[in-house]
């Protein structure tokens, strides 16, 4: 946090410290947006790098010293196409990602000054800024094609991928198993990191281009089916993300307070006001991961006295951040790392946990130490990750867990195109997922260039 | 603490410093102001002959960078807007309340040597040190034939020296403008009028900005806009080599130096009196930052004067005048090459793109196998233009090395490749 910020912050009081947390509704945004006098200051301090690791360091490989340069001359709008352009989804990626590992990590400010240009957040300011303007939308569609192109799901990964079809000229339908866009943008992700319904207010900027239209309560499996599909479309797009959840595979696990935390968070961001969500007294989180830390840091915000957040090994292995670990920590969450949880307690109502401690053998594997403890909780969540479904992807390979995709990001399945957290690109972000979309559909143009050549 | 005691025209200043006439020096109140926060001088805003003029609003237009720091303010304000004999009392009073402090009347007259000269007296006998001659405002007083109507031509800034030289017995400065093809012919002019120092640079003719909302040039006047006085920093460079022409030309070095432009830091003026200011004024610096920035030009001269072993100003006082050459004095044998020092480069890829593109491909970008870049200076390519070093954001990590050569020094007058040279044989 700059200077700017914290103070910025202190008036605002949206400094969310455990001391006043009191005065914070516990859903107001993580980083306050910059004032144009911030994101002056802050784009001066880019040092406008050729051939920039920040850019290396994207995985939609937003060109950010032009955006930032941008900014700096008072061309914020100039700025977010430039962000667009690469990354039509740059409004929530400004927002959700983890930038201290991707792009602010490369930043070459880190190496003699250790502190990074806060490229999210003039990130954000640029896309909100263009997107605050009542403008017509900033990208043009090419000639039509007459292709249709289905895609499955409308996660980060099936709208970038539709966004970038349509641009192509290609005719778009977009199947939703939910009643809205967005996905994890819109489920998945802390309150904190997407305030003002800005989940939504991206997917009705994003379908702005044209020649998208999205069908709701269509769920792979159940309500399509692929075979269908890929006989009614010329090509289509999977992206379906993860739509399972890993169990901890202890009796007990269906107890009414022991839930997934991606379905808690999902429930809090469906929730208005967001005060009314019931959150537990003790509640534990098991996990290590991103998700795991927003609903450690929600429950904790939402009321919740205390709240465990319990991860098997150390916090270098954990998949949060450091970031997000020292959000945890300062917002009141009790971390306790090397144990493994090994019985759900309940005597007629959800009564606690109880854990063995464990530790590395000496060939690196993880056991228990046989020496246990216990949790009182009232709520459990489990964050120990997503899965795939794999009975809804008949006709499409998969191996660990993944949609086999080739370098073109086609599956087994001949004109079937996969992308997002459902394959095996990158790590499972909503970046990487933007980034798959986009890349599948340059490649399905690619692909019914060829077909119909 | 280095004594930075100094004596310009013959008048002994507390320290090299003192306010340019301008909005700063306008009233009693601020130049109390001033004096109490360490200046050592101030030159009153520039009197004229009743009744006072009429200034317009508004008055200032900015050239900012991008972090909106003021690199220069343009002006278009005339000359004291107040009574004569008001400017004169208040002049009285300070000098009897900062008895030790230096005041200079500024003066300006159409070009009439009955006026120049009744106002040079009335301004002598409220009690200042020496009368300063605005010859150089570019806007407003010149479409009335004053200011630098006066200065740009050198007959008129010779006659009207020599009017107030007459007509009073304290020093006079002529403040010349930079608005004229060469500074030397007025600096010559004042010379011969008798001047006993000149001051410059006035203010560069200039449109500072447009509003392109409205399409009208700024600062806006109800709809339109006119050139104005640009200073600050950005003048810098335009008032040294004025200056250091004025110091190393045999028919000008013999005037003393009031040196103005930009003067922001303690370097700056350390700079302006190396290349022939016996003192310097300053005005934008403390427009944009208040009167307090002369302690930083105090303390910053003492400091390096303290490391330096100098005792007064005087012994640094044009000490960089001999080493201002012509281009044709320059020995062409002399090579630096750029060298990178990898320990310290933080690998934005500047140095790279900017010879790359603009220069002579000199520094090439390699990928390090363990990730990153390397940047390598190409010496065969390199001709040392040190294009690179200034564009580097981080200070010593290219540094310009001497290429050690047994070849003496040769100039292009003595060059082989040099037609005139040829001819000349």
């Amino acid at each position: 946090m700059t200077i700017l910020q914290a103070k910025q912050a202190q008036k605002s009081g949206a400094n969310h410290s455990v001391a006043d947390s009191h005065t914070d509704d516990g859903f107001s945004d993580l980083h306050p947006a910059y004032s144009t006098l911030q994101a002056m200051a802050e784009s001066n301090r880019c040092l406008y790098c050729y051939d920039a690791p920040c850019v290396t360091a994207c995985p939609t490989s937003i060109d950010i010293p032009s955006f930032i340069r941008k900014i700096s001359t008072a061309n914020p709008d100039g700025a977010a196409k430039t962000i667009l352009s690469a990354n039509i989804m740059g409004g929530t990626c400004a927002r959700a990602c983890p930038t201290e590992v991707l792009c602010e990590e490369a930043c070459v400010r880190n190496v003699a000054e250790d502190t990074a240009v806060e490229i999210g957040s003039l990130q954000r300011f640029a896309v909100d800024h263009l997107m605050a303007r009542d403008l017509p939308h900033p990208f043009k569609r090419a000639p039509e094609t007459g292709k249709q192109i289905a895609i499955i799901g409308a996660g980060p990964a099936g709208l970038s991928c539709a966004h970038r079809a349509a641009m192509l000229g290609h005719d778009v339908t977009v199947f939703e198993a939910k009643a809205k866009p967005g996905g994890l943008n819109e489920y998945g992700l802390a309150a904190y990191k997407m305030t003002d319904d800005f989940a939504q207010r991206e997917v009705e900027f994003l379908l702005g281009i044209g020649g998208i239209r999205i069908e709701y309560g269509k769920a792979l499996g159940t309500d399509i089916n692929l075979q269908a599909l890929k006989d009614s479309y010329d090509a289509v797009f999977v992206g379906v993300g993860l739509g399972s959840t890993n169990n901890l595979g202890l009796k007990g696990e269906e107890f009414p307070g022991v839930d997934d935390a991606i379905k808690f968070i999902e429930q809090l961001r469906q929730t208005e006001p967001k005060s009314d969500m019931p959150v537990g007294n003790n509640v534990i989180v098991i996990g290590g991961g991103n998700t795991a830390i927003d609903a450690a840091v929600q429950a904790k915000r939402l009321g919740a006295g205390e709240v465990t957040l319990v991860y098997r090994r150390g916090p270098e292995n954990m998949s949060a951040t450091e970031f997000e670990q020292d959000l945890a920590k300062t917002n009141g969450v009790v971390v306790r790392y090397w144990a493994k949880p090994v019985a759900i307690k309940a005597n007629g109502k959800l009564m606690g946990m109880s854990f063995e401690k464990t530790e590395l053998d000496a060939s690196g594997k993880l056991v228990g130490t046989g020496e246990t403890f216990d949790i009182p909780a009232d709520q459990i969540l489990k964050a120990i990750g997503q899965k795939i479904k794999p009975d809804d992807l008949a006709g499409m390979e998969i191996t660990g867990g993944k949609i086999i995709v080739d370098d073109t990001y086609q599956t087994t399945a001949p004109g079937v195109f996969a992308g997002g957290d459902c394959i095996k690109s990158g790590e499972d972000l909503t970046v990487q997922s933007v980034e798959d979309g986009k890349q599948a559909a340059i490649a399905i143009d690619a692909f019914l260039k060829t077909a119909s050549a | 603490m280095a004594d930075l005691s100094c004596k310009i025209a013959g008048i002994d200043s507390l320290n090299p410093f003192w306010l340019a006439s301008a909005p700063p020096t306008d009233k009693k109140y601020n130049v109390v102001r001033a004096f109490e926060a360490g200046w050592g001088g101030v030159v009153w805003k520039t009197l004229g002959i009743d009744p006072p003029v009429i200034n317009v609003s508004s008055r200032y237009g900015a050239h900012h960078d991008q972090n909106r720091r003021l690199l220069g303010i343009n002006n278009i304000e005339l000359i004291s807007d107040r009574p004569l004999v008001v400017n004169l009392q208040e002049i009285r009073e300070c000098r009897k309340e900062y008895p030790d402090h230096v005041i200079i009347g500024s003066m300006m007259a159409p070009i009439e040597e009955r006026v120049w000269k009744d106002l040079a007296q009335q301004i002598a006998e409220s009690g200042v040190h020496g009368i300063e001659l605005n010859l150089g405002c570019p806007h407003g007083m010149c479409e009335r034939g004053m200011g630098s109507a006066i200065g740009q031509v050198p007959e008129m800034v010779e006659q009207v020296t020599r009017w107030v030289k007459d007509a009073v017995d304290i020093p006079v400065f002529t403040k010349l403008t930079p608005n004229i093809t060469n500074i030397l012919w007025s600096a010559e002019a004042a010379y011969k009028g008798g001047a006993d120092a000149v001051s410059l640079i006035n203010t560069v003719n200039s449109i500072i900005s447009v509003d392109i909302d409205n399409m009208i040039p700024e600062p806006v006047v109800d709809g339109k806009g006119t050139h104005g006085g640009y200073c600050g920093s950005a003048v810098k460079p335009i008032a040294l080599n004025m200056i250091a022409e004025i110091a190393r030309t045999p028919e000008t070095k013999n005037l003393e130096i009031s040196g103005i432009g930009g003067i922001t830091t303690w370097k700056d003026a350390v700079e302006f009196m190396a290349l022939g200011s016996n003192a310097v004024q300053v005005c934008t610096a403390a427009m944009i930052y208040g009167f307090r920035v002369v302690d930083d030009l105090i303390d910053g001269m003492s400091q390096w004067m303290d490391d330096k072993g100098y005792t007064s100003v005087e012994q640094f006082t044009r000490a960089a005048v001999p080493q201002v050459a012509d281009w044709n004095e320059l020995n062409m044998n002399y090579d630096t090459k750029a060298v990178i020092n990898t320990d310290n480069c933080i690998e934005c890829g500047r140095c790279h793109i900017a010879c790359e593109d603009t220069s002579h491909q000199a520094i090439t970008m390699t990928d390090k196998p363990e990730g990153g870049r390397v940047f390598e200076v190409v010496d065969e390519e390199c001709v040392g233009c040190n294009l690179c070093y200034h564009i580097c954001p981080v200070p010593d990590c290219i540094t310009m090395e001497p290429v050690k050569t047994d070849k003496p020094p040769m100039t292009w007058p003595e060059h082989p490749l040099n037609p005139m040279r040829a001819a000349a044989e």
